[in-house]
């Protein structure tokens, strides 16, 4: 139990350090890296929870698609972030007084609820059916009860997807593109005309009926 | 012994940096983002650590799904940014008034 314990404190210690980081980092890189380490650790946290199949979810949605697409965008966008910053000294007294009471009063809650709201008679951590992994407790329920709200997830993110490639589509003026419908239009009327050439005539005099 | 409470004050400190973050960095609007993230994350640690001491599953199917729409926030989130500095040269959060119709 007492290396349980050691591993929350340092995950939580470095999820909370690389988060602050996050937010108070200068180069925006760094704070998309912080923001790599904060979900690692919080993954870390998952599967000491017993919710491994969360935690791999974690690792392969957040670090893998998020934050490299935020990598992406930080790197390939040439934003000044020095002006940016302006305005940081001028707020932080009065972010660090609403934050300061919204952690006192959200870790009051948190201690009332564990202690005497319905957590306060569970007798420990259960992530999963006895005889079955995480992954299976979480299909058994998901594909069941919650097949509705998974395939509406599936559509949330189709919606998200097309809506990022239309914002971000862009047709450059003076590029020459294919257009399969116009190509399959074209046939031999379109495409072709026949001339009929007169003997000793000059072929554009008989193009001249076109 | 490591119990809810631990998870629960964690996830609380982990959202109000996220709110802490959105207060102090108001012009650069990709840490905002990233904020959002940390608030999102708080979120599901408080999910999570619930359904693992409440014995119910659920919770892991709702970190799931607000999961995926993080993820469908970010996605949107930096393709209007890509675009907004497009059009404009900057990303400065006070002139995004000019998108409004």
């Amino acid at each position: 139990m007492g290396l349980q314990a050691i591993a929350f404190y340092l995950m939580a210690t470095v999820t909370v350090l690389a988060a602050f980081a996050v937010v108070s980092a200068r180069n925006p890189v760094h704070s998309v890296l912080f923001l790599i380490t904060a979900f690692f650790s919080a993954a870390g946290l998952f599967v000491l929870l017993g919710a491994e199949f969360l935690a791999m979810l974690l690792v392969v949605v957040y670090v893998g698609a998020v934050a490299v697409l935020f990598l992406f965008v930080v790197m390939m966008l040439d934003v000044d972030f020095k002006s940016l910053r302006q305005g940081f000294a001028q707020y932080l007294p009065f972010g660090l007084i609403v934050a300061g009471i919204l952690t006192l009063e959200m870790i009051i809650v948190a201690i009332s609820i564990a202690t005497k709201g319905a957590a306060s008679k569970v007798t420990g951590p259960m992530a999963s059916l006895p005889d079955v992994s995480n992954a299976e407790t979480i299909g058994r329920v998901l594909y069941t009860t919650y097949v509705y709200f998974f395939q509406a997830a599936g559509l949330v993110l189709l919606v998200a997807m097309i809506g990022a490639i239309v914002l971000t589509l862009r047709h450059k003026p003076g590029v020459k593109r294919q257009n399969i419908a116009k190509q399959n239009r074209r046939g031999p009327k379109t495409g072709m005309v026949i001339v009929d050439i007169k003997p000793g005539a000059n072929t554009k005099e008989g193009v001249e009926g076109e | 012994m490591i119990g809810l409470t631990h998870y629960l004050t964690l996830a609380a400190i982990l959202f109000t940096i996220g709110v802490f973050g959105i207060f102090v960095n108001r012009k650069n609007i990709i840490v905002i983002l990233m904020s959002i993230e940390l608030i999102l994350l708080a979120v599901n640690i408080n999910l999570v650590a619930f359904s693992v001491y409440l014995h119910d599953v659920t919770g892991q199917i709702f970190a799931m799904f607000v999961l995926t729409v993080a993820a469908a926030e970010a996605a949107v989130g930096l393709a209007i940014l890509v675009t907004f500095f497009r059009n404009r040269g900057d990303i400065a959060v006070d002139d995004v008034s000019v998108m409004k119709g």
